[in-house]
Parts: C-alpha cells; structure tokens; sequence
C-alpha cells in the first residue's frame, strides 16, 4: 500500500471502477457540489480555495485561488471558464489518466469553479489526439446534465453551468492559456500579449478563467473536506497537496504516481518507480516536463515542490519526470528536445521562429560529428537571444533543454567536436582571410 | 541515430506555404454533395455551442476531415460560408493544425511518437518496423493507399512508450510481435484488439499494492 493517501487516483484505483456517474456517486461524489451550491456564497468557496493553498497544476503554478480573485468584481457579462486539457508537455500523461478513468471528478470541480466564478459556460479544451478522453467527456456531460449536475438550474438552486468539450487539433502551444483562448475562438494558436490578461479580456473579450483539469479535480475534495485538510498535505505552506507525477524514461515502472509535494525525487524514482530500467545508474532526470531544464544526480534529494525545484535551477512544471541512465548521450537527448520545439513553434515572435531553425540546426551539425568550437558560443548566444524575448514563455522553455545540458554536460559536447576537428583533416580558411 | 525526416516536415508555421499541394479547381468531393445538407442536424448543433461563430471552425473542419478523409478546397470553402469567414480566414486556421489533414492520407494513419520520452524506449526502432515491413518512410504513403506513416511529437503515454496512433486509437507499449499483429488486424478487420482503452499505468490496482 502506498504510505500516504491517495486524492485524485483513489476511486480509479478500486478495482471494478468504470467512473460512471453511478460509481462516482457510490464513491462519495458530487458531495462536495451540493454542499455548496445554493447554500454557500461563491465568494466563500473562492476563499476556500485560496486557504487551501492550491496551486496550478499546469506548469507555471500560480495560486489558484488568487487567479480567480482577478476576476472583475460586479461586472455583470458573461464569463468563462476554460478547462486546460490540451496536455503536450514531453514526460507528462497524468491529465489524460485523470479524463478517461474518472471525468465525473473533473466535471465536479468544473461545475464547482463554474459556481464560484460566476461562469455560465466552461468549455474544455481537450487535445485532439484524445479521441477516446473527448468521447467519455461528452458521455459523463450527457449523465451529469441528466441528473441535474450540468445545466440550466443545478440541483434546483437557480444555478446555470453549462459545459462543452472542445478538441483541439495538434498545437503544443495552445497548452498556453491565450493561445488556447485564441483557438478556441476558431484562429491560429498565438499566444496573446499579455496584459491584458485573460481575468479581464479572455475568451470573447470577456472575463476568463483558464485552469489546468489536475487543478479543476482536487476542487471536490477542497471543498468537501475542508481547506485546513488540504493545506496540511504536502510540504506546506507553498506546495500543498499531492501531485500526479508522471514518471517515463529509463525505470522499472513508469506510470503516474500520486504523492505528497514534498518528497524526494530518490523516493519517487528508486521507491514508487522501482528504480532503473536495468540497474544502471542514474546520468540525468528532466524534472517537470520537456521545459525543465535536466537534473543531475546530485539532486536526487532536491525536494518535489514547487521552490526546492526552483532553487535547484529547474522548475516542477507540469510534473513529468524523465529518467535517462548512463550511456544516454545528452547532447543527442537535448537535440531531441530541441527538435520538438523548432517543429511546434509558432511562429509569432521572431527569436523563436528563427531562434529554433538555427538551435537545431548547430545542434544537428554537432551531433552529426561536424561541429566546430566556435558552435558552443552560438548556441550560448542563441538561447541567451531567445528567453525572455518572446510574448509567451515557449521561448523560455525552448533553450532549457540545451542550457541544461551545456551546463552539465558541456564536456559531452566538446568531446563531439573534437572527434569532428581530428576528422576534418583539411581545415576551413578562417572567414575574411582572402 | 537522427530520426529521418521527411524534407517536407518543417515547424508548424510554415504549413501554410507548403500545403497549397491541394489541386484547384478541385474535383474531390464525391457527387459534389455539400456539407450542409449531410450534416445540416450535427452542423447547427455544434454552432449553438458557442457565442461566436467562428469558435465552431475547427470542430467543423473536423467533420469535413471525417466525411472525405482529409480538408478539401471546397470542403473549407462551404465552411467559410457557413460561418460568415473568408476562405482565407478559414486556411489560415486548417494551415496551422497538424491534426488537420490537408491532404488525402492512407486508410490507416500511423503517427509514430518520436520525442524524447519515446526516443528513450526505442521509437526509432518502431520508425524501422514500418520502414522495413511496409516500406515508407515518415510521410509516405504505401502503394495501395493503406497505410501513411508519421513521425509526430510527443502524444502524451511516455509512460508506456514507444507507441504509436493510428486514426483515433493509440496503440502503447509496443514490441515487434504486437506490431506485426496491429498491422495483420488492421489490415484484414480494420482495427485490433490491443488499442488502449480508458488508460491507467501502472495498471492493475493489484500491483500498485504490491509497488
């Protein structure tokens, strides 16, 4: 048995659940909705949230409670809620676990956030690929508006929440909130400059919520089991609760683990994984996705919260950590990467569109054992011309993987090259020595 | 080691300078029927979702792709009109969307996951199984039009890597033996028994007690 208590994972876990409605009912759910709707003021829910410490479960990790505080006070328009289903991130398949097994708990804490912003309408933006989540949506939507959880008047308190499952069509980017705005409005997913920000000119120009559906599910059990409950799990009193952490490379056992933010990343590779694929060592780990730069060995005992990652020159991101034992050539991983940027880069601001091509193509020509010295500083000079200069932060998570790598394994980098300079045995003139 | 990219694969913003392979006048549609009078129930029920119009674009374009197999000229012309768009605003859109398949695939679409996560488990492996078992490359088409193949970005089961979807289903964990016989299946029922279903990995509740 794991040694702490399972939140999102724990119905799916009990053997014969299908997460019907009937199941999720007999399992305690939609509690949580009735206490509330029509009984407690939405702002008191909205405070509830923000006591709990709750924090997006996205990537960036912003205090959920204080996102929702945006929201223009009295403005009497509509509003929306926008469900983040759109789950890209390399190393991260917790969302889509969480959607297929048991969608009443998401849909619970959509309804709830709905009730607490005042949206009457939530759109999910679920990643095209997803056919099968998209279709067990639609299906749990249609159960839940027949019993009276979705819809016109909910639960008989005047209530409206309507929610609509929208597909995307295969743009990493539109996992950025204004990028999904934009594509749910029909146009190419280009992230907006922000501010404005979406609280206040979102979806339609209206105000808007975007919440990442890990965030949206642990809303049934905030609200059910009290804040002060939630706020004492993890590593309070900034990264609380448990996490899904999605853990794939080189280990025995991948798969999505729920554990209390906090723990070691040793634990959660050697004890909930099961160690190396094939008992060699561990080289590097990728805490948080493809956007986290890589890790070493020697933080296997940084902490799995939001600050212990962050100060280790790292972010917990979208929670996905890859494993790669030793024999993994990085400078071929961090190609890899780099390669997956270039190809879903949007092309909107110019360091990354072009930033990107040029990455991967030096990064190419290194790997390819045609690299020069002078290659190391472009690259250097490259990334450093692309973080921070672009209007999302896709710029900023695109030089990670080659940062990171540099940084650590600059050494793997600089043996290619040489093998590269004692085979090109007829050297290039200099530039400009005609 | 380097995955062999197909010369015409490039980032996603330049789609819409390669795409325009579409013939014009274009003479696809068959018996010219339009969208509308097909789907007129489904097409009016996906544009009351939203406030906006055009937010129903890309459902609509993925109708359009279920009906003739990929987006046709006239297919996203229709839908121009349909929702008060330009066709251009229209391209712009379908251009930018790798799922959208601006021209006509293989019956069985196989999108092989080549990022990293993958890589690790050997999706260049998988890359080889199809070049070797049916002869194409990343963005080729077999001969009789069955199968097309794809070397795509990270489809969110790292966990249970490599793996590959084809149309709609994702087929996980995958070892020469299961691929031979998605492919045999494919080929004679058109579709196989080893596609995921809803997912959980680790799977049995039995074994995370034990873990």
């Amino acid at each position: 048995m794991p040694k702490h208590e399972l939140i999102l994972l724990k119905n799916m876990m009990q053997p014969g659940y299908t997460g019907s409605l009937q199941d999720y009912e007999r399992a305690g759910g939609y509690q949580a909705l009735r206490k509330v709707v029509g009984k407690v003021p939405p702002a008191e829910v909205t405070a509830m949230v923000m006591k709990s410490g709750l924090r997006g479960r996205g990537g960036a990790g912003f205090p959920t409670g204080v996102k929702w505080g945006f929201l223009p006070k009295g403005y009497q328009g509509a509003r929306y809620l926008c469900c983040n289903a759109d789950e890209s991130e390399p190393g991260t398949f917790k969302d889509r676990q969480l959607i297929e097994r048991d969608p009443h708990q998401i849909l619970e804490g959509i309804v709830l956030a709905c009730y607490a912003i005042g949206a009457e309408t939530a759109y999910i933006y679920i990643r095209g690929e997803f056919v099968l989540g998209a279709r067990i949506l639609e299906r749990a939507i249609a159960e839940a508006r027949t019993a009276g959880y979705i819809g016109t008047n909910i639960l008989g308190a005047g209530i409206t929440a309507n929610v609509w499952v929208h597909r995307g069509a295969g743009a990493y980017i539109c996992g950025e909130e204004t990028a999904l705005l934009e594509s749910l409005e029909g146009k190419r997913g280009l992230p907006r400059v922000k501010p404005p920000f979406p609280a206040t000119h979102g979806l339609y120009n209206k105000p808007t919520v975007v919440n990442n559906i890990e965030t949206l599910a642990n809303l049934p059990h905030i609200v059910g089991r009290g804040p002060e409950w939630f706020a004492s799990i993890g590593s309070p009193p900034k990264s609380t609760g448990t996490r899904v952490f999605c853990v794939s490379g080189h280990v025995k056992g991948p798969g999505n683990y729920e554990v209390p933010m906090g723990i070691t990343f040793r634990e959660l590779i050697y004890e909930h994984a099961g160690g190396m694929r094939s008992d060699i060592p561990l080289k590097a780990f990728i805490p948080g996705g493809a956007s986290a730069p890589f890790l070493t060995p020697n933080h296997l005992d940084v902490k799995l919260d939001f600050e212990s990652v962050a100060a280790a020159g790292s972010m917990l991101g979208s929670g996905g950590v890859t494993v790669m034992e030793e024999g993994t050539d990085m400078v071929w991983a961090a190609l890899r990467l780099m390669e997956f940027f270039y190809h879903e880069s949007c092309g909107k601001c110019s360091p990354c569109r072009e930033g990107s091509s040029w990455l991967v193509q030096t990064m190419r020509r290194i790997v390819a054992k045609r690299g020069r010295m002078e290659d190391l500083e472009t690259l250097v000079d490259l990334c450093k011309n692309i973080e921070g200069r672009t209007v999302c932060a896709f710029g900023d998570a695109s030089v990670a993987p080659i940062m990171g790598t540099l940084k650590h394994w600059r050494s793997e980098y600089v043996a290619l090259i040489q093998e590269a300079e004692a085979a090109n045995l007829i050297k290039l003139e200099p530039a400009g020595r005609h | 080691m380097l995955a062999q990219r197909a010369a015409s694969e490039g980032p996603r913003w330049t789609r819409a300078v390669r795409a325009p392979s579409i013939p014009s006048p274009w003479v696809g549609r068959q018996g010219n029927q339009m969208l509308k009078e097909k789907y007129q129930e489904e097409i009016d029920e996906i544009i009351s979702r939203y406030p906006v119009k055009r937010s129903a674009l890309i459902p609509l374009l993925y109708l359009a792709q279920r009906d003739e197999g990929f987006i046709s000229e006239s297919a996203m012309k229709e839908i121009a009109g349909l929702l008060r768009l330009t066709p251009p605003q229209v391209y712009e859109t379908a251009t930018f969307y790798t799922m959208l398949n601006l021209k006509r695939v293989g019956k069985f679409h196989l999108q092989v996951c080549k990022s990293l996560m993958c890589a690790l488990a050997g999706s260049d492996t998988v890359i080889g199984w199809v070049k070797t078992k049916l002869g194409i490359g990343p963005g080729e088409t077999t001969s009789d039009g069955l199968f097309t193949l794809s070397a795509v970005e990270c489809l969110a089961a790292c966990g249970t890597a490599p793996m590959m979807q084809v149309n709609e289903d994702y087929y996980e964990r995958l070892t020469e033996e299961r691929f031979d016989k998605i492919l045999a299946d494919l080929k004679q029922y058109g579709t196989c028994s080893l596609k995921t279903g809803p997912f959980m990995w680790p799977e049995a509740p039995k074994a995370q007690v034990k873990g």
